[in-house]
């Protein structure tokens, strides 16, 4: 990091943004040095993205200044930003799908910036090559993996000789060895003096790689620190305001008998940018969590799709239930043999936006509480509430919209819906993905609750921490390919992460092959 | 069959297509934006009527041209206002612009219908209409078939060689990235739905001053509907929405040839032929629905409110 150079890069100054019924921004201020890598930290809803799309000129701040390389400038547009040198990486990739690499980097440059670049592939490989971004510019973005594409929108900031880049949760989508392959590339343009914020919820990176951190609470700066000298730990107290739970150990359990288990399941997808099953085997045992490991995009959708009953199609022998065949049946029959499900989508699969929380409980209890053909709304409401306090999830009430409800609160009530059930098997996807520390400490608890009752849990998840944290056995998934399941004590980040890309395939890195010829 | 009634049967084909060509031309710009535009038969029916009016009362028939493609843009400014600027729904207004469209064209219309006009002469283009059967098929018409010929190639080179069309696609494609990375989302659906209400007009003027030069009412007997299915058909490509139109002009001429051939087969049934291969090509492109996923814009019909982006 150049500290030589004494005008700071950015610096914010009382930046004040008010939604209606939400303070986002109260008065926060904060100062980028040149070649700084600070971090943003901060539990959902905290301000965090507010702030920087303020940066990045997408959000009109209702009051304070922000003040560039030493003078003050106002941000109408995303444009004049990028103008000034910022660029943005989003946590939900703002690239577009149909076009190619080269024509989504085209979209972000200006005319003149167009002209400047001269012939921009050149540009690009030059870029690639410098960074080790490898992207070929002429492909379509649709047959790219996630890392690929957070390389592109990285490329895109690049392309403009950036002066400041933001990245929003860049790591949540990254393989380990894809992690630390961005962090090369962060400090790369650090030592050129290229100021980084960075958005994070995985605090043992922002120790790794940040040189400061603001941390805010309630839209407020509530902390800054220096991230080297303070442990994980004693950055989420900052982070939740009081002393955080620590989630350290949770005990392994062995499970008893095979209660679900999937034999030799090959599927090809239905969706044209899908992933086709391959081979699936897998067990789970009453009493265990089962957890799965890999980047998204490797057949976890299709799986848990199949698993559900949601793809339809017949695979009466594949999938059986107490050593019965369940794979003709459909998502609600098997619902009543004792599955049940949290899928990753909230909204739109887990809960309908536009009901209230009682006749989303209704969707999956239907059988409890309907007496002579007439549903049982008191009886309902009653048990809605009952959930509500039970998990501690905030909102106005039992009436509430399930849109209404912030990503991590609704997870709780999902969560909250489906164990209530007592399933026998639970299928979760990325239970805790985007929910704030205290949120995600519940979940962990509830899950292991049920395990502890003897239930089986199937724990899909793209955050290693969490599914070492949870899982009694562990596997990975690889482009449709699913790895031997190992116990999660006779294995390590290491050997998950390189399952992740593939190498269980054979020992030879087949799935990599296979995705370069798909491409 | 000799070859001169099939260069007749061909040239009568690309005279039909060209109405078809021209509001489909303007649909697909518009689907393109993201924006589902089903008022295209109302819009089309006020051009027809305001462009005979133009033309009837000036004796000008650029004027009356002119005059539809204006009402055209403005019958599509109403539809950009509500769904746009309110957020209503995109069917919904759609429908009710083919409504109003339709009554409103009546009424304005009614006091002159079984009125006529002398409709654009065909003109010879030198050279080109000396081409053996080409010739006579492509390069013998008036002067707005030519003029769609140019609108084609143009917006063939617009959507797939400019910046312009790699903003209108990507605007259609993810209308939330496109405004994060600060292109005016909102500005660009307006000039696209406004640009389909204009091609619309011109459409609505061919039937009405060349087609059929007089002004009867519903005279586009459900054009602007085959338009619709006529974009799916061609999965939102230039080149293919050209040959459509004039496949379609084809079937809904193929009722007088086959008469013409002393077929005797009921020209009512014959009549439904456009509408049977609307419907037909509509099933079978649905059956397929991995392809339409991949080759329609991604958010065509979805709403999108810059104000929601928190």
């Amino acid at each position: 990091m150049k500290t030589h150079n004494s005008v700071s890069r950015l610096e914010l100054a009382n930046i004040t943004k008010q939604y209606p019924g939400c303070l986002a921004n109260d008065n926060i201020s904060l100062t980028l040095m040149p070649g700084e890598i600070h971090a943003l930290l901060g539990e959902n809803g905290a301000g965090k993205s507010t702030l920087v799309k303020t940066i990045y000129g997408v959000v009109a701040p209702d009051k304070g200044d922000i003040i560039w390389d030493g003078r003050e400038v106002s941000i109408k547009s995303p444009s004049i930003a990028r103008d000034l040198g910022i660029g943005m990486v989003f946590q939900h990739f703002s690239l577009f799908e149909t076009l190619t690499v080269s024509q989504n980097i085209e979209l972000c440059l200006s005319k003149a910036q167009l002209n400047n670049i001269g012939d921009l592939a050149d540009r690009i490989k030059k870029l690639s090559a410098e960074y080790g971004l490898n992207v070929d510019p002429s492909r379509y973005i649709h047959s790219l993996s996630i890392g690929e594409r957070q390389r592109v929108e990285i490329m895109r900031c690049l392309v403009q000789s950036v002066k400041l880049l933001i990245l929003d949760e860049p790591t949540s989508v990254l393989t380990p060895q894809e992690v630390s392959g961005l962090f090369d590339v962060l400090r790369t343009l650090s030592k050129e003096g290229c100021s980084i914020l960075f958005i994070s919820h995985k605090l043992h990176e922002v120790t790794e790689i940040c040189h400061k951190a603001t941390i805010l609470r309630g839209g407020k700066v509530v902390d800054t620190c220096i991230p080297n000298e303070e442990t994980p730990a004693t950055i989420a107290k900052m982070m939740v305001g009081e002393l955080a739970e620590q989630e350290a150990g949770y005990i392994k359990r062995e499970g008893t008998n095979v209660i679900f288990s999937v034999t030799n399941l090959s599927l090809p997808s239905k969706h044209p940018f899908g992933t086709a099953l391959k081979d699936i085997n897998l067990t789970l045992k009453a009493g265990e969590i089962l957890g799965i490991a890999g980047v998204a995009g490797n057949g976890q959708d299709e799986l848990m799709a199949i698993i559900s009953g949601e793809d339809a199609r017949n695979v009466k022998q594949a999938i059986s239930l107490n050593n019965l065949d369940i794979g003709h049946l459909h998502a609600g029959e098997r619902r009543k043999l004792g599955m049940a499900y949290v899928p990753e989508e909230r909204l739109g699969r887990g809960a309908v936006p536009d009901m209230s929380l009682t006749e989303n409980t209704l969707l999956t209890h239907s059988d409890g509480f309907v007496k002579n053909g007439l549903v049982q709304w008191q009886s309902i409401k009653n048990y809605t509430q009952t959930l509500i306090t039970k998990y501690k999830v905030k909102c106005h009430g039992e009436f509430s919209e399930a849109k209404s409800l912030s990503g991590g609160n609704l997870q709780k009530f999902i969560m909250g819906r489906e164990i209530g059930q007592n399933p026998k098997v639970l299928i979760c996807a990325h239970p805790t993905w985007g929910v704030d520390v205290g949120a995600a400490l519940a979940i962990h608890q509830a899950l292991l609750e049920l395990r502890d009752q003897g239930a089986a849990i199937l724990l899909i998840s793209e955050d290693i921490d969490e599914l070492f944290l949870l899982a009694d056995r562990m596997a990975a998934v690889c482009n449709g390919h699913l790895s031997p399941l190992v116990k999660t004590e006779h294995t390590n980040i290491d050997q998950i992460g390189q399952w992740m890309a593939g190498t269980f395939i054979n020992n030879t890195s087949v799935c990599a092959q296979e995705q370069e010829a798909k491409a | 069959m000799d070859s001169d009634l099939i260069v007749q049967i061909l040239f009568a084909a690309v005279k039909t297509g060209t109405p078809l060509l021209f509001i489909a031309l303007g649909e697909v710009i518009c689907e393109k934006s993201g924006i589902l535009n089903l008022g295209q038969e109302g819009m089309m029916l006020m051009g027809a009527v305001v462009g005979f009016l133009a033309a009837y009362s000036t004796g000008n028939m650029g004027f009356g041209v002119l005059a539809a493609m204006i009402m055209g843009s403005t019958m599509s400014l109403i539809f950009a206002v509500l769904v746009l600027q309110l957020g209503a729904n995109q069917v919904a207004t759609g429908l009710a612009l083919t409504i109003f469209g339709t009554g409103l064209s009546a009424f304005v219309g009614a006091g002159f219908v079984g009125q006529t006009i002398q409709g654009f002469p065909p003109i010879a283009i030198p050279l080109l209409s000396d081409i053996p059967y080409l010739g006579r098929i492509l390069f013998n018409h008036d002067i707005l078939v030519y003029f769609s010929f140019g609108m084609t190639a143009v917006l063939f080179y617009v959507v797939n060689k400019t910046r312009i069309g790699l903003t209108l696609k990507a605007v259609g494609e993810n209308p939330n990235a496109a405004n994060a990375i600060g292109i005016p989302v909102l500005k660009v659906r307006y000039l696209a739905i406004m640009f389909g209400g204009a091609m619309a007009g011109i459409s609505g003027a061919y039937m009405s001053l060349v087609y059929t030069p007089m002004w009867v009412e519903n005279m586009t007997a459900g054009r602007g509907w085959i338009a619709l299915a006529l974009v799916v058909f061609a999965s939102w490509r230039i080149g293919r929405i050209m040959l459509g139109a004039y496949l379609f002009g084809l079937a809904s001429i193929m009722h007088l040839v086959l008469q013409g051939m002393g077929w005797s087969i009921s020209p009512n049934l014959l009549a439904m032929l456009p509408y049977v291969a609307t419907v037909v090509v509509m099933v079978i492109i649905s059956a397929d629905h991995f392809k339409e996923k991949l080759l329609a814009p991604r958010s065509l019909g979805k709403p999108f409110d810059p104000r929601n982006m928190a």
